[in-house]
């Protein structure tokens, strides 16, 4: 079977499973793979019908990961206007969030059937104020230290984990470092200090720099069929 | 009799055993493992948020250093993330060059583990041996990419550049005696694809030696058998991948149920052990180096008779010829546009895996059409095996987990990332 063919048999398992039970799921494909995204809430029963019915067999979760979308689509040189107006000379440095406080963070896990040879991408969106979401240990272990460095490098909460300690980063670090609004240099640096004769910590002395801006074009060069140019004269007719 | 107390042992994190920088808390009764606490983290270098605020293109160095014993997997992984966001179809002479080279990276990896792994339980030789032939791969990365381990060979769009006709040969040198030299050249008078040629025909040689020195020993069978024994049904719940899972007698193996690249037109088997211990993942790892061979001779032929481009022709995203610069504008402009702010990937997210020789290395990229990735997020396939630390030591002795660590083939690059 292709993976073509396998992607639609889940789709129809959604349709027979989920449509009446979760409506508020949506799913959605695009290049080949298969998005599924839960509310808050039926994360945990969604879960456990993914895994226990045979009809999807999901029985490994491959990876969980939180996504800040704090910055989502920012670009440090304005591209847009630039044919009329010239770009600046450099790249705007500032941090900047924008984020609808709603869906700031998103926790996504990836899901593999083996007996179906399908995957499957399931996402849920958190508020920025309390990112919190149920726990899916219990379900997968191998989700356990995953969501132990979602939470350490994002800060997003797993509701009934046995063991939510920090991971990757130092003993006693503070700040959540994977988050948009925490800079890439850090915050504190660390030396060692002779006359105390231990290693102390500091504000960091270094300033950011970005070498190549971050620029978000529309150039839709990559759509096929698709002329910029032809568009335009269609929309100037249009009115 | 005197009483017996619990301990509390730091296992770690500089201790030759522990594969890098790996600090253990265990938990001990006496001899015998209670709990592990592995407590990574300590290589911890921010290379997602690094590439988060880099070009597509400049991280695929970054992706060397994560699993640095088996690094072109790494970089397979991530440009392919990318290829599929691109919607980019790569030439097939690049696809066969990019599973020769992931071929390589696996008997690369495989020696490093079965050499460090035999050393971890007591038999010197092996590493030894181990090295001699990894001497010569490593000569391999460096005849195409100029750089014997990081080599960032793999580009968005196929291979950075064809294989080499000749293969770098040894030179006079006052240190090494004629004869020797003459040796040590024999295989290389031809091209890198001859070179790699002699090698297939003279390692499965290679690994009977090492056979011969492992799978009957004694001492050798003491120490695996029954060590760390894990489930079908465990490995599934611990998301294990790779050897790991074929170890407890699953036949996954991505190469062989979701290809990618041209292994769908090569032909190799998927050994499974049976017991699910260190033992059978030992002789799983060992089999693979055999398969791995086959692979690569089959690539090599296909490669000797198929010339062709290994870069895709699009100029958005691969840099046009050198010669066409000079004298085309527009190949100009192209060539600054590349180098100076990268290519656009357009909205959208993939996840892309290719079977690593530790398990299933992915890259999942969010982009937001910009010049670099909003979100990358690497799945490591040893973090996963890292986390069953605990389950898969306890009730063994301390010298086991020097064992179980070995058989789960852990690098902290790319752990702790």
């Amino acid at each position: 079977m292709s993976l073509e063919e396998r992607l639609d048999d889940l789709e129809e398992a959604f349709e027979d499973y989920l449509e009446e039970d979760f409506p508020d799921c949506k799913w959605s494909r695009a290049l080949n793979e298969m998005t599924l995204v839960v509310p808050r809430g039926q994360l945990l029963p969604v879960m456990q019908l993914l895994r226990s019915n045979s009809n999807f067999g999901f029985e490994q979760c491959i990876d969980v990961c939180g996504v800040d979308y704090a910055a989502y689509g920012h670009s440090e040189w304005n591209a847009e206007d630039a044919p009329n107006t010239g770009f600046s000379r450099g790249a705007e440095r500032e941090l900047v969030t924008e984020f609808e406080a709603e869906s700031r963070f998103a926790v996504v896990y990836h899901l593999l059937s083996l007996a179906h040879n399908v995957r499957l991408r399931v996402k849920v969106f958190l508020d920025a104020d309390y990112p919190m979401v149920d726990s899916v240990t219990g379900i997968w272990n191998s989700a356990n230290w995953f969501e132990r460095e979602a939470f350490d490098l994002f800060g997003i909460l797993f509701n009934g984990h046995p063991d939510l300690r920090r991971i990757l980063t130092d003993y006693g670090f503070i700040g959540h470092p994977f988050r948009k609004d925490f800079p890439l240099v850090g915050q504190v640096e660390m030396r060692y200090d002779e006359d105390k004769g231990r290693v102390v910590y500091e504000p960091v002395s270094i300033e950011q720099r970005t070498l190549v801006p971050r620029v978000v074009r529309n150039d839709y060069r990559y759509e096929e069929g698709c002329d910029p140019v032809k568009e335009e004269e269609q929309e100037q007719a249009d009115g | 009799m005197a009483e017996i107390r619990n301990y509390t042992l730091n296992f770690g994190p500089q201790h030759p055993a522990a594969h890098g920088v790996l600090r253990l808390v265990l938990e001990m009764d006496g001899e015998v493992i209670e709990r592990a606490d592995p407590h990574v983290g300590l290589l911890h270098r921010g290379t997602e948020k690094l590439a988060e605020h880099k070009p597509f293109n400049h991280s695929i160095p970054y992706m060397d250093r994560l699993d640095y014993v088996s690094m072109m997997c790494n970089e397979h992984g991530y440009v392919g993330t990318i290829e599929k966001l691109l919607g980019i179809e790569v030439p097939e002479r690049a696809q066969y060059i990019r599973v020769l080279f992931d071929e390589i990276t696996r008997i690369l990896n495989h020696l490093m583990w079965l050499g460090a792994h035999a050393l971890d339980v007591g038999a010197m030789t092996v590493f030894l041996y181990a090295f001699r032939e990894r001497e010569d791969l490593m000569d391999c990365y460096e005849a195409v990419s100029g750089a014997r381990m990081h080599a960032a060979y793999y580009r968005v769009g196929g291979v950075y550049r064809d294989l080499p006709d000749q293969m770098p040969r040894y030179t006079k040198e006052h240190l090494r005696s004629e004869k020797d030299i003459k040796y040590r050249n024999q295989a290389r008078e031809g091209s890198l694809l001859d070179f790699i040629e002699d090698f297939t025909e003279r390692f499965p040689g290679y690994i009977d030696e090492y056979e011969t020195l492992l799978t009957d020993n004694r001492i050798w069978k003491q120490r695996l058998v029954g060590i760390g024994v894990v489930t079908p049904e465990r490995a599934r719940q611990l998301g294990f991948t790779g050897p790991m899972i074929r170890g407890s007698g699953i036949a996954w193996d991505l190469r062989k149920k979701q290809p990618y690249a041209a292994y769908d037109k090569v032909d190799f088997d998927i050994p499974v052990g049976s017991n699910g211990d260190s033992y059978d993942r030992y002789l799983v790892r060992v089999e693979e180096m055999r398969q791995s061979n086959r692979i690569m001779k089959q690539c090599v032929e296909w490669l000797k008779n198929n010339p062709g481009p290994v870069m895709v022709g699009d100029p958005k995203v691969a840099p046009p010829p050198r010669e066409k610069m000079k004298d085309d504008m527009e190949a100009l402009i192209h060539h600054f546009k590349l180098f100076t702010e990268g290519y656009n990937v357009p909205e959208g997210e993939a996840y892309f895996a290719v079977e690593a020789p530790k398990g299933e290395f992915g890259c999942y990229i969010i982009s937001d059409g910009a010049n670099k990735p909003y979100r990358l997020k690497i799945r490591a396939p040893g973090f996963a095996h890292m986390a069953a630390m605990d389950e898969m030591t306890r009730g063994h002795m301390l010298a086991d987990v020097v064992a179980v660590i070995g058989t789960m083939d852990v690098v902290f690059g790319e752990i702790d990332r």
